[in-house]
């Protein structure tokens, strides 16, 4: 363990969305997350404090939270990067409702995921022979540069259409629904593009790529879902999904 | 609550969607005003005349200025988006977003050139 070399004020959010920051003083180190620091605080001057992560390691993209104002996954975050003024600010994800502390509720978040049909619905069964896929077709392309996403909620917290229609199915579950529609393999391709088609769906994008600039795994969902918008336009004029 | 200084916003794609917003606000004001004039000058010369007269104060030939401004980076920042939702994606948006701004700049600067 690096040797601390000065302290940080670190302002962490205390409550529910009523609640307020709260400053606490924390020993600065080498190589520090910010993930780090927000444990370092749970673990010796406040055991309430409640916040989520898992791997750790930029996996499972349950550590997001707000930093100095930007969503950013906290567990690859290294606090000298984003110190401002020598202050740090931690706060739950916009954008979604506050359970407590730094954890967001990310229900609806996922619910919408649900909603633009982010699961995959196979074509084929056990029985069936395996269908081979090659890695460098047009559609496989698209599908793989849009499905390395973790769930972390940067995008969705970047989002100003979100924040202003709460109904908005919102840049991450539209990526995911974009890398279904170009899966060969998945049969629910007419519903899923009703699904995003319809009132809160792709259409709503209005293309400010702040998705794509807070995303860490630097994905694009504001090309994902324009070419949603042109797959969805094409099936209404073909007459397979209604307005 | 939290967030109060949203610094996700600062970045040059996020003002460029808040240029493009406001730029079309502005060009929806104005353009009723433009039609008024052209109005003007079907109407009757005098009026017309009365008003041109008053388009050459420099006051109002910076305000001219502004909206040629506001016109080309209106225009310019709609290809950007009409390219990104409709063509195959190609990288560089900061700056094309950048160069749109530069160009809508020296756009409105040679008209304040050539009136004043
Ligand atoms: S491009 Fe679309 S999804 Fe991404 S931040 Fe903008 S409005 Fe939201
Ligand atoms: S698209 Fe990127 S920012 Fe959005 S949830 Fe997935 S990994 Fe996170
Ligand atoms: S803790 Fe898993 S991505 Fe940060």
């Amino acid at each position: 363990m690096s040797e601390a070399v000065s302290t940080l004020k670190v302002s962490l959010w205390r409550g529910g969305s009523d609640g307020r920051f709260k400053t606490y003083t924390v020993p600065l180190k080498a190589n520090q997350t910010v993930l780090d620091i927000v444990t370092w605080v749970q673990r010796h001057l406040d055991p309430t404090l409640s916040y989520r992560f898992a791997c750790r390691v930029g996996m499972c993209g349950s550590c997001a939270m707000t930093v100095n104002g930007r969503p950013r996954w906290t567990c690859r975050t290294h606090v000298t990067k984003v110190i401002q003024n020598g202050m740090l600010e931690v706060a739950p994800l916009a954008n979604m409702p506050v359970i407590k502390d730094l954890a967001a509720d990310m229900r609806p978040f996922f619910e919408k995921w649900v909603a633009a049909h982010g699961t995959f619905a196979a074509s084929k069964t056990r029985t069936d022979a395996i269908e081979p896929i090659k890695p460098d077709e047009p559609a496989r392309r698209a599908a793989d540069e849009a499905i390395e996403c973790i769930n972390c909620g940067a995008c969705y917290a970047a989002c100003d259409t979100v924040r202003w229609n709460p109904d908005y199915l919102g840049p991450a579950a539209l990526n995911r629904a974009w890398s279904l529609v170009n899966d060969v393999r998945d049969s629910d391709r007419t519903s899923r593009l009703a699904a995003i088609s319809a009132e809160g769906g792709c259409h709503n994008c209005h293309s400010h790529q702040s998705c794509q600039e807070h995303c860490p795994q630097s994905l694009n969902p504001t090309r994902s879902i324009a070419g949603l918008k042109r797959l969805s336009m094409q099936a209404f004029v073909r007459g397979e999904i209604n307005a | 609550m939290s967030a109060s200084r949203r610094t996700y916003r600062r970045n040059i794609l996020w003002n460029a969607a808040l240029i493009h917003r406001l730029s079309g606000i502005g060009l929806a004001i104005f353009l009723p005003l433009h039609f008024l004039v052209l109005g003007l000058a079907i109407e009757g010369a005098g009026r017309l005349n009365g008003f041109l007269r008053l388009t050459q104060m420099p006051a109002v030939e910076f305000a001219e200025a502004g909206l040629i401004f506001l016109l080309v980076v209106h225009f310019l920042g709609g290809l950007r988006l009409l390219a990104i939702e409709n063509l195959p994606w190609f990288g560089g948006q900061k700056w094309i977003a950048t160069a749109i701004a530069a160009v809508s700049g020296c756009a409105a600067f040679v008209f304040l050139v050539r009136v004043l």
